[in-house]
């Protein structure tokens, strides 16, 4: 019979282990999933995981790697910080689509001025949009105890539709011969949020996201705030006898995670997108879940998560160009990773021992 | 009956319809909660509800089968679930966010090929002279047997949880794990079970999108409804009778706002596409700043997990 055993304290070891058992496992089932597809599954996890860095034309994906992991490292490295102190925003997707829409709009505002001051001022209102859309659910929480849960996630759906509204109508190209969609602000230097060293796919974006990481870790590691955010998540009733006002912690969490979303969606509009349209989100918000957790929650293990999973969107592309495996597979691959990350968890918290009086 | 170019009559008969999905989901999610389990992955169970129930019933021709087919694949869903939470004991909050996530992804993968295709259709049963009663008629007696099932089901929670002794020690498992688990109750085995119901609950309900209601499979086509019927069982304190209020409430405004469109109001259509998801948000904060002050109706020991040694 096998029994679990709660460990007094949870094991170091596995806590920093079960991230790469958990990718070893998802690469296993992955290949499972691919063989039942009719893929070779040794070829496609090469192709997935070795090829958009070492093989041919891997310069190019090499650039793509930043490209990609730089808004998943933004976004995440602010859930993160919530979700250590139990507050669940997943509603970062539409923090990221308002950031990208009020960034845009401050943009298209001013065009065709040309300023040094319109980009940090995008910047800010990138950061403002996202803020202000993460505050809703914070503030809504505070006031009337509402799940913060289901009210950022319903938000994502408001904030999809708005994006819409505006594509087609504000923020539209009035010389886009009808298309929807705005205009190109790669194609607006003021605005656009170029590569920053060529070659690299480093932007304001990439730059950002290794500040975030950065700041995070000073805030979790170095600083009274990020002790009194881990207390709020381990032991609320201990936090509050500590001071902790649980208040303030719910509208810090969210209205930084909001930000830095709405940060990752402004750089992303103004640089690799380029424009507002309907379909502009591309589910960074989501997956940067999975990234936190993957991460550990942790600022240095989100950045090495972030760019696992951009690894995975551009072999997942490769994949799908080479061998024709469907996207979708790419997100179920992602989806099984944190199942696994999730379920070896258990070596963590509790020690297994076979034989023994059953529980 | 027309009251500004809205047809009071197909708007209360299409808001049975579109209430259904929710309505069935939201059921199976309040009996797991109830259970004590906070499954937050209710919009991956339904939608791999819609793909398996649109795939077997366009295999086999028969949409009841297709329905069945539906639960089943929500059931599965739910069992991973179980096991990690329950086997496990993963977090159940970031654990129901992979199984949405996950259950997205698997569903576009399935459903690749059914793109464009349509389902066998579902015949609305016939009531004879009862569905020719005008206003009446055709507001009850227009609908297909799912319509009818759902009301039964919720019926039938309600009995389930009130008058039976099983319903009784679901309660118990859901309000106290701990003391349940020393009365020799299995704690576990009734979460497992009750996760599955709701994993098939969810899945039927996916089933009737994807079969009846769109019918159609497109992609990440439960937009959501599975997010709303979480919010539907707050919003009905956990009470059977009450789900049926807010999944009627919710369907329909989504009637009315597709009828606005279809009405040709000059409201952009994103913005009306909006007022669901909006319209939550609003009554889940009207609720919880009347129930700010009143007793928790939340089961005691929802999300958390149970160790027999803790």
């Amino acid at each position: 019979m096998i029994t679990l055993i709660k460990r007094p304290t949870p094991s170091r070891f596995w806590a920093y282990t079960t991230p790469l058992v958990a990718v070893i496992a998802t690469m296993i089932a992955g290949g499972l999933l691919f063989a039942t597809l009719g893929k070779n599954p040794v070829e496609a996890i090469k192709v997935i995981f070795w090829d958009p860095l070492f093989g041919a034309n891997a310069a190019y994906f090499r650039s793509q790697l930043l490209v990609k992991a730089g808004p998943l490292i933004l976004i995440a490295a602010g859930l993160a910080v919530g979700f250590k102190a139990g507050i669940w925003n997943i509603g970062a997707e539409g923090q990221y689509i308002m950031g990208a829409v009020c960034g845009a709009a401050v943009a298209l505002a001013a065009y065709p001025a040309e300023s040094a001051m319109l980009f940090p001022a995008m910047v800010i209102a990138g950061a403002i949009g996202g803020f202000l859309w993460g505050l809703i659910p914070a503030l809504l929480k505070v006031f009337f105890g509402t799940s913060e849960i289901l009210v950022s996630l319903m938000l994502v759906y408001v904030a999809q539709n708005l994006l819409a509204y505006v594509a087609f109508g504000p923020l539209k190209n009035p010389e886009g011969f009808g298309f929807p969609g705005s205009r190109n602000l790669q194609q607006y230097p003021s605005a656009h949020n170029p590569e920053l060293i060529a070659g690299t796919g480093a932007h304001w974006g990439v730059a950002a996201a290794l500040i975030a990481v950065i700041g995070a870790y000073i805030l979790m590691h170095r600083h009274i705030a990020g002790f009194r955010i881990r207390v709020a998540g381990e032991a609320p009733r201990a936090a509050r006898f500590a001071g902790v006002v649980p208040a303030r912690l719910i509208v810090t969490c969210l209205g930084l995670s909001g930000a830095l979303a709405g940060l990752a969606g402004l750089f992303e509009v103004s640089g690799p997108s380029g424009q507002i349209t309907d379909s502009f989100n591309a589910g960074y918000g989501f997956t940067a879940i999975i990234v936190a957790f993957l991460g550990r929650l942790h600022p240095l293990g989100i950045l090495l998560a972030g760019l696992l999973m951009a690894l995975t969107y551009i072999g997942g592309d490769m994949a799908q160009l080479m061998l024709g495996l469907p996207a979708a597979a790419i997100q179920v691959f992602q989806g099984m990773l944190l199942f696994f990350l999730l379920g070896f968890d258990l070596l963590t918290n509790y020690r297994i021992r076979i034989g023994g009086a059953r529980a | 009956m027309t009251l500004g170019g809205i047809d009071i009559i197909v708007l209360i008969a299409t808001l049975m319809t579109a209430s259904t999905p929710v309505l069935l989901a939201a059921t199976g999610e309040l009996i797991a909660e109830k259970a004590g389990v906070l499954n937050l992955g209710v919009e991956g169970m339904m939608i791999m509800g819609a793909v398996g129930g649109f795939a077997a019933a366009t295999a086999t021709g028969s949409p009841v089968l297709g329905f069945l087919f539906g639960a089943v694949a929500g059931a599965v869903l739910a069992m991973v679930f179980a096991i990690l939470t329950q086997v496990f004991l993963s977090n159940q909050t970031a654990t129901g966010l992979a199984l949405t996530l996950f259950g997205l992804g698997l569903s576009a993968l399935i459903g690749k090929g059914y793109e464009g295709v349509r389902p066998p259709p579902t015949a609305k049963l016939d009531f004879g002279p009862l569905g020719d009663i005008p206003v009446l008629g055709p507001i009850f007696f227009s609908h297909d047997w799912v319509v009818y099932a759902s009301l039964v089901l919720v019926a039938l929670t309600w009995a389930f949880l009130k008058f039976t002794r099983a319903g009784l020690v679901l309660r118990a498992v859901g309000e106290s794990h701990d003391a349940a688990h020393a009365l020799g109750y299995r704690v576990i085995a009734v979460r497992i079970a009750a996760l599955a119901f709701g994993g098939a609950c969810a899945g039927f309900g996916g089933a009737y999108l994807s079969l009846v209601r769109v019918p159609q499979w497109t992609e990440g086509m439960t937009a959501g409804a599975g997010w709303i019927a979480l919010a539907i069982v707050v919003f009905a304190s956990w009470r059977p009778e009450r789900v049926l209020i807010g999944a009627y409430l919710f369907g329909g405004i989504t009637a009315l706002q597709l009828q606005l469109q279809a009405a040709g109001y000059a409201i952009p259509v994103h913005l009306l596409s909006m007022a669901p998801y909006v319209i939550t948000i609003v009554v889940l904060v009207l609720l919880s700043a009347l129930h700010r002050h009143g007793a928790q109706a939340a089961p005691a020991d929802l999300g958390r997990s149970f160790h027999a040694s803790s």
